[in-house]
């Protein structure tokens, strides 16, 4: 019993990573640039898509992965210029709606090109097996790969926000973009810079799901929702707020799904149990999401903003 | 673009032979052709156009013409388009429809306008028992019956007990009920998943833990390719061995899972293997027009087609103008099916063999290899309900 729950917590620790890849691009153009990006979901498939089609032409996974960042990267900017730019100071229906109209174009896109059959991607050499934790406990070593990765995106994102001067001036942008214009910093380079590497992070999320799951179109769009909800309970516009919202997302989610049918069965009778703890698990997150924003409206670490 | 040529061609040989004599039949087809589960929907189009594309034109030597539109799963724009179809394009004919939550909408409607629905795939348990019609057809399979079959080719593989998971919803709750209708083992346990999940490691984890003799999953489309490649990732394929129904291993799963699925037991009332005249000269003609293999869902549009024309021929293109007729042309299903003996129940649902399949590597592809008959004409459980 005690492994088992060992175990979930690793895998509630690997989705909350996972979740963090993704909302932490979302969180940066939201904080940031103040704009609502629903095409965050499709330049994840544009990731995953890249990685699977770049890793059968070059057979090595890691080139694949190396090789679709320019890929994302084009994508992103060329989103930049002609969707997101003439949008920064309207309405955020506008740009909801505008973002809505990629992730149409982008299904249909990939639909055009690739066909509708899921593509194939399976974990490459290096990385397929399980590690020996304990005699009788193993653990997928893709799944700790995901969570090194996460660990080290984290990372790095803390350095180039605090110890950098673009991050001193991305965190000033967040908190009073007039002021930031005012003192001359060219914010049009910063917002494209922040949207491209927003994107980089979804790519690369959507890149290292493809072997765990299927690539396909409109991947992105329920990992999308989750994200909005880890960037919501942690604080819009914070990389420390995604990275623990994306956590307690990731735990609350695979806990819920593993132990809550168990529990309800205790005091009810199987079926019973089964219903509503199905029922339970999956409303479990968006629960969680209601009880901080009455508690801490702003999330659980707000990003200080002039008002 | 050969689809679209064919499209092309259907539709003028359709026009050029209905200037000549009468005006084409008109058959209306609301399928789901968008998002991730548009290949079912493509599938059913692309065989229902063979049949057609065969004939010239025709249908059992009836001009037709066929109206797709595309429902994007979406119930009201099934309504929608079904209302479209019945008043303006006054079709006599419906079909197309995928999931179960469609035909629930378009079926009623078809109905009460006084058409014939005949359905390529969606086969919900209402119309089967007490809602059944006389104006209603399924030309694919009860529901229940997909996972029934499941569940005797668990029972004959010897298994004691099975960990069985769907996702929470009506079709899981029913895959799961058809499964153990027939199961003559425990059941260990039954979870239920969200719709749409992507990551299975927490269920995964717990099957493992309940060390049952098999896993039987009913996760469509995505999340069962979801599954099956984490699942394996885990290292529990060669553990615990899965038995699966038909729509969780047609051929689009098998490439995009690839090897994780190697060995796995299915079942299917069709398999492009099956060894039947029909069946051959169908796997040939559609890879011949198409460039890709068929998937079941091709071969039930291809059934559907045939099975029309059947009673087109046998009406001389009556379809309205001769209900009684038509009805009882359908239910005769004189054609030869693609999936071998075939017929109608008192339902108006198929009476009809299934086979176990395994997954096996043939020159790099994974493909479905037929290994026996599972049951010999099966008939679903509700057509006692039926008044009919």
């Amino acid at each position: 019993m005690t492994q088992l729950f060992f175990e979930q917590l690793l895998n509630g620790l690997q989705l909350g990573m996972f979740l963090f890849l993704v909302s932490a691009g979302l969180t940066l153009v939201f904080g940031f640039m103040n704009i609502i990006n629903l095409a965050h979901g499709s330049l994840f498939m544009i990731g995953a898509y890249a990685v699977a089609v770049l890793t059968n032409l070059t057979g090595s996974f890691f080139l694949g992965l190396l090789l679709s960042f320019p890929v994302v990267a084009a994508f992103a900017l060329v989103i930049e210029l002609l969707i997101i730019r003439p949008l920064y100071h309207r309405d955020h229906l506008d740009q909801v709606l505008a973002t809505f109209g990629l992730i149409l174009f982008f299904n249909e896109g990939v639909s055009i090109v690739f066909g509708r059959t899921p593509l194939f991607l399976n974990v490459p050499e290096a990385l397929s097996g399980a590690v020996q934790i304990t005699d009788t406990f193993s653990y997928p070593l893709y799944r700790i790969a995901i969570i090194t990765v996460g660990l080290m995106v984290a990372a790095i994102l803390w350095f180039i926000i605090v110890k950098t001067r673009t991050g001193m001036r991305i965190r000033a942008g967040t908190t009073n973009p007039e002021m930031i214009r005012a003192l001359g910093v060219n914010i049009q380079a910063l917002n494209t810079t922040i949207f491209v590497v927003g994107a980089l992070f979804a790519g690369l999320a959507g890149g290292l799901s493809g072997p765990l799951t299927s690539v396909e179109v409109g991947m992105g769009e329920n990992l999308l929702i989750l994200s909005f909800v880890c960037i919501v309970i942690g604080g819009i516009g914070s990389i420390r707020g995604a990275l623990l919202g994306a956590l307690t997302v990731g735990l609350v989610d695979t806990l819920g799904r593993a132990f809550l049918p168990d529990l309800l069965g205790q005091f009810l009778d199987p079926a019973t149990a089964n219903g509503i703890g199905a029922a339970l698990s999956s409303m479990s997150v968006y629960l969680l999401m209601i009880i901080v924003l009455i508690f801490k409206p702003t999330g659980l670490f707000p990003v200080a903003r002039a008002a | 673009m050969k689809l679209k040529t064919l499209l092309a061609a259907t539709a003028l040989s359709a026009l050029a032979t209905a200037g000549m004599a009468q005006d084409a039949l008109k058959i209306g087809m609301i399928t789901t052709l968008s998002g991730p589960a548009g290949y079912l929907g493509t599938d059913v189009r692309d065989g229902f156009l063979l049949a057609i594309e065969e004939e010239g034109g025709t249908l059992g030597g009836v001009p037709v013409e066929v109206i797709v539109e595309d429902d994007g799963l979406k119930p009201e724009n099934g309504r929608a388009i079904a209302e479209r179809f019945l008043e303006r394009d006054e079709v006599e004919i419906m079909t197309g429809v995928i999931f179960s939550n469609i035909a629930p909408v378009v079926a009623p409607l078809t109905l009460r306008a006084g058409r014939f629905y005949i359905s390529p795939n969606s086969g919900p348990s209402q119309f089967a028992g007490k809602a059944c019609h006389e104006n209603y057809f399924v030309a694919s399979w009860q529901n229940d019956t997909l996972h029934e079959s499941a569940g005797i080719a668990a029972s004959n593989l010897g298994y004691n007990n099975a960990y069985i998971l769907a996702p929470n919803y009506q079709a899981g709750k029913d895959a799961l009920a058809g499964f153990k209708r027939f199961f003559t083992g425990d059941i260990v346990e039954e979870t239920y998943t969200q719709l749409g999940q992507t990551d299975y490691a927490a269920e995964i984890a717990k099957i493992r833990a309940a060390k049952p003799e098999m896993v039987f999953q009913f996760l469509p489309g995505g999340m069962g390719i979801n599954f099956m490649k984490q699942y394996d990732q885990a290292g529990l394929r060669d553990e615990i061995p899965l038995v699966l129904a038909a729509p969780s291993a047609d051929i689009n799963i098998l490439r995009a899972v690839g090897a994780s699925m190697l060995g796995v037991q299915n079942t299917s009332h069709w398999n492009h293997d099956l060894d039947n005249a029909a069946n051959v000269a169908f796997v040939a003609s559609f890879e011949e027009t198409y460039d890709r293999a068929p998937t079941v869902y091709a071969s039930q549009g291809y059934d559907t087609a045939r099975l029309i024309a059947s009673a087109l021929r046998a009406t001389g293109g009556a379809v309205t103008a001769d209900m009684d007729g038509f009805r009882a042309a359908l239910k005769a299903a004189d054609f030869e099916a693609v999936r071998g003996p075939f017929a109608f129940n008192s339902n108006n649902h198929p009476v009809q063999n299934w086979y176990s399949r395994e997954v096996v590597e043939i020159d790099g592809e994974f493909r479905n290899r037929t290994t026996g008959i599972i049951v010999e004409n099966h008939a679903d459980a509700y057509v006692g309900e039926c008044s009919m």
